[in-house]
């Protein structure tokens, strides 16, 4: 093989078949953590999201998903300005008067996150401090909860991480019950969920709840007799919080496309002890009507290869669905972080001859990606129409967060996000 | 702290990034924080750039923030410069790495690179994205163009008229596009061929597509056309204190106007401007003037955006189409007394505001027939239901159009002609109305036929502003037209229409149509979620 330019030095280690992992340092072109907020608001449907930050904060969540559809949404920035800063006026007090006003004008919300962010982490503005205050002032008519879904220290979907991790925080301690429950844990589209509901229940998993709950009202089980299932893949922090409540965590791939949609399944019925008849019986005509609906585009896919830039975590998972269910030739999977232990199913269904790098130096990333020549590269908004400029066809991250990609109905549905793209590109250079 | 639902500008480095994505040979670097580098896709989406912004971003994260983050800082300027081989660089913090106080202008000093490295420093906690662009141009413009201090403004002058040959044309520079401005590439093109063909050639066109090189080269020219002052009158200003060169006042956009700037111009180049203006068809005075036009009189309009082009606009609405203005404003503090200036003509006080909520408590108030506005303005005229034409930044990936569509100069009017006037019924149509209204045909609710949109949202306040879209509306007719009458509704269980309301609004329609067709071609009478995932298998998406 010819030496790949650009790459780190040293691999760090090896994972699943023989894969080397590098780390790379540099430029990163991500996201940072507020553009969670995009989904989370659409999630939980009664909740708000006040960024405590700059005009730059602002300025991201509106162009991130060009979200200005909503005339009034359920998110906002307090923007921090000089007087703050200089403290003129005292931050603190700031905020409880922004927060009375927005409170004031909106008696629908019941539950209000202040998110912080890179300024506000900065000059060190305690948001759990006034998360606390404003609660006892607020009791009984709307919860005030606090996360940071700043650059500095949260990428992209770790924002959803942070968010969902503070929510079990301020979940009471539970008792454990005699039965046990399954939770499973990331925002998923109500769709999704139900599709999910209905298979549990008819494999006889009663006891199924939803993280995050559609309303903030929904009490969240969580005690030493809850088995949780990760949805997704960057809720390493909202895993160990469930965790220290004494939940136990199902290890499994993720529920993308049918191996990993059965798989995930598969492993929440082991643990209660479902037969494979019954687990056949349930998920077998689904199967069947997945895979046919997958074939459609397996022609498409097959032995074209893909790169992953780093952006939401999905990439490892992304890349072993379309290697393993599309016939795809992985070449790099850049991810921003790679947590080994919720991944390991994961990792050991990845193909040989693909490389994970973890971080990022993008300019040293694109030069690899030119000389990979990839069939098609996922990555961010920024980097897609000049890659296509360039000739590289391309598939923008986003959408993969955006859109109901998990479980069986879907499966079909992903593998068209990456068809689309080759099909254009074929078509319209013809 | 201020409450922010949408922001009308940026932060002042995306004014900087702006000047330096304008430019073909200038690197920007910035000191922020991972995140930051979400501004490129605000060029390579909504602008559609076939190239990345020249910005390197530091990207510090908090385990960098315990380490050395002036020597990340200079480790990036110095790959950048090796990688991008700029001719000159722009050095600046983000409102995180302001906080920081790393200095980023005394760290690249330090590194004595062999080209002009300009620090910015714009104070992101006071000042927004207009205000950035136009301190960076001018700071670019002050550190590469060459002052001679012994000489006086006159002087050179003096000299620059001296130094000319017989036969010479007057020349000009045009400055103030930027990337990402409203209509600015097309509205160079036509203010350029308008100066040519008036027999003046046109020296440098800066920032956008100017190299550095060019900028040197300003100072050579008789005059500046300041095309956008928010961004190019500090820089214009300066130009004519240090070197005696004189700058246009008139932006040119209406037939008006045009006439205005032609005559301003043709004074500062010596030139008769009549031949020039005696040639123009002006099409869309004459368009105004038509018949079909006579029901636009008196069309109550709201306007906002930038204040040079909410003061031209008005301009427009008011003399060239007859509209009556009732409500203007602006977002660029800066040139709020000109806009105020403007508003007294119109007998309305002029709405001074960044914050979203009041421009639309403004609107619904005034509930005008037209609002000339922002992408928000467009958000808040959907919502209220009222017609909408965009005027000024910001803006969104639809105001950057394939076709040439200036907002300047002859074309330029024919273009505001047009774009404002379509959001709204025409005149013929709205006479037909009035005649036979109780024809349901010609419903006084009716959409404008030429808008193939559907009705306006009707103006009420939904739980999820996205299920009773236009579309889904839309999509709904479409079916039980297939249906032949029939009433296919009672072909779904309470469970799958429930389903089906889950899907994305815009496959919506889709995804109804496939799934009672495949029902009735597979003589299915109950259509249940089976079904309809069936069916989605069975067609695909």
């Amino acid at each position: 093989m010819n030496a790949i330019v650009d790459l780190p030095k040293e691999e760090i280690s090896r994972a699943g078949k023989n894969i080397p992992i590098y780390k790379e340092r540099g430029q990163r072109e991500v996201f940072c953590g507020l553009t969670g907020i995009i989904w989370l608001h659409r999630k939980i449907q009664d909740a708000f999201f006040l960024v405590v930050g700059s005009r730059t904060c602002a300025h991201l969540i509106q162009s991130a998903a060009g979200v200005m559809i909503f005339a009034e949404p359920r998110f906002a920035t307090a923007i921090i300005d000089d007087r703050d800063l200089a403290g003129i006026a005292d931050a603190h007090e700031e905020l409880d008067r922004v927060v009375k006003a927005l409170l004031a004008r909106r008696p629908d919300i019941k539950m209000l996150f202040l998110v912080g962010s890179c300024p506000s982490e900065v000059i060190k503005l305690d948001l759990s401090r006034a998360a606390q205050r404003l609660n006892k002032e607020f009791v009984n008519h709307c919860r005030i909860l606090s996360y940071s879904g700043s650059g500095i220290e949260t990428t992209f979907t770790q924002g959803e991480d942070a968010c969902l991790a503070s929510l079990v925080n301020e979940t009471p301690k539970q008792a454990v019950v005699a039965e046990k429950n399954l939770l499973v844990v990331g925002c998923l589209p109500d769709v999704v969920e139900d599709q999910f509901q209905r298979l549990f229940s008819e494999l006889g998993i009663e006891r199924v709840s939803f993280f995050p709950p559609r309303n903030s009202q929904q009490k969240i089980e969580i005690h030493g007799n809850t088995q949780y299932l990760l949805a997704q893949p960057f809720l390493a922090d909202t895993a160990r919080f469930i965790e220290e409540r004494g939940a136990k965590r199902i290890s499994a791939p993720f529920p993308f496309g049918v191996e990993g949609t059965t798989a995930w399944l598969k492993a929440a019925a082991n643990q209660w002890g479902i037969s494979s008849d019954r687990f056949n019986k349930v998920t077998q005509a689904r199967i069947e009507r997945a895979k046919k609906s997958l074939a459609r585009y397996v022609p498409m896919l097959e032995n074209k290869s893909i790169s992953f830039f780093p952006d939401s975590q999905l990439e490892i998972p992304l890349a072993r669905f379309l290697a393993q269910e599309c016939g795809m030739k992985v070449l790099e999977i850049g991810t921003p972080y790679l947590h080994k232990q919720h991944l390991e199913a994961e990792l050991e269904l990845l193909p040989e001859n693909s490389r994970i790098v973890e971080g990022q130096d993008v300019e040293k990333q694109l030069d690899r990606c030119r000389s990979d020549k990839p069939d098609i590269v996922v990555c961010g908004l920024g980097l897609a129409n000049p890659l296509e400029a360039e000739g590289i066809t391309t598939k923008w991250s986003i959408e993969l967060v955006f859109s109901p990609v998990h479980g069986y109905e879907q499966a079909a549905d992903l593998a068209e996000l990456f068809a689309r793209p080759l099909n254009r590109s074929m078509r319209l250079a013809a | 702290m201020q409450l922010t639902l949408w922001t009308y500008e940026g932060p002042p480095h995306i004014g900087a990034m702006r000047i330096a994505t304008s430019m073909t040979d200038l690197h920007y670097v910035l000191h922020s924080p991972q995140g930051d580098t979400y501004a490129d896709l605000l060029f390579t989406m909504i602008g559609r750039s076939r190239k990345r912004p020249p910005v390197t971003y530091t990207t510090f994260q908090a385990r960098d923030l315990g380490g050395d983050t002036a020597q990340l800082f200079k480790d990036s300027v110095n790959s950048a410069y090796q990688r991008f081989q700029p001719k000159a660089m722009i050095v600046g913090a983000s409102c995180t790495a302001e906080l920081i106080q790393d200095d980023p202008g005394g760290l690249a000093k330090a590194l004595s690179l062999p080209i002009p490295v300009i620090p910015l420093d714009l104070p992101s906690y006071q000042k927004k994205e207009n205000w950035g662009a136009s301190e960076t141009f001018y700071h670019i413009v002050r550190s590469l163009v060459a002052v001679d201090k012994s000489i006086s403004a006159q002087q050179f002058q003096e000299k620059r008229v001296a130094s000319k040959q017989e036969g010479q044309k007057p020349s000009c520079n045009i400055l103030g596009p930027t990337a990402l401005g409203f209509r600015n590439r097309d509205d160079v093109q036509e203010i350029q061929g308008l100066l040519e063909s008036m027999g003046i050639e046109v020296r440098v066109v800066a920032p956008l597509n100017a190299s550095v090189s060019d900028l040197a080269k300003i100072p050579e020219a008789d005059f500046n056309v300041s095309l956008y002052p928010e961004i190019s009158q500090l820089t214009c200003t300066w130009l004519n204190k240090t070197f005696g060169q004189p700058f246009t006042k008139t932006i040119p956009i209406g037939t008006k106007a045009t006439k205005d700037f032609i005559r301003e111009v043709a004074q500062l180049a010596n030139l008769d401007p009549e031949a020039i203006l005696a040639s123009q068809e002006e099409r869309a005075r004459w368009y105004a003037k038509s018949v079909d036009s006579t029901y636009l009189t008196d069309k109550r309009v709201f306007i906002f955006g930038d204040a040079s082009h909410v003061i031209a606009a008005a301009k427009v609405a008011a003399e060239e189409i007859g509209f009556k203005v009732v409500g203007l404003g602006t977002y660029s503090r800066e040139f709020a007394r000109e806009v105020r200036e403007a508003a007294k003509s119109y007998d309305v006080e002029a709405l001074i505001t960044d914050d979203y909520l009041e421009v639309e408590q403004k609107v619904a108030e005034l509930s005008p027939d037209l609002v000339l506005g922002t992408q928000m303005e467009r958000h808040i005229a959907k919502r209220l239901g009222v017609p909408c034409a965009v005027i000024s930044a910001p803006v969104h990936v639809q105001d950057f159009p394939a076709r040439y569509s200036p907002q300047m100069g002859f074309e330029g009017a024919n273009v505001l002609f047009d774009t404002w006037i379509h959001p709204l019924m025409m005149g013929l149509e709205e006479h037909l109305i009035m005649m036979f209204r109780d024809d349901f045909e010609f419903s006084a609710k009716a959409a404008p036929s030429h808008l193939g949109h559907g009705s306006p949202v009707e103006n009420k306040r939904t739980t999820d502003p996205v299920s009773d879209s236009a579309e889904e509306q839309k999509s709904t007719r479409v079916n039980a037209e297939v249906f032949n009458g029939g009433d296919p509704v009672n072909l779904w269980d309470a469970a799958a229409e429930k389903e089906l309301g889950k899907i994305p609004f815009f496959v919506r329609g889709k995804a109804r149509r496939n799934t009672e067709k495949f029902a009735v071609e597979h003589g299915i009478s109950q259509i249940t979620i089976e079904t309809l995932y069936d069916a989605k298998a069975h067609y695909g998406r």
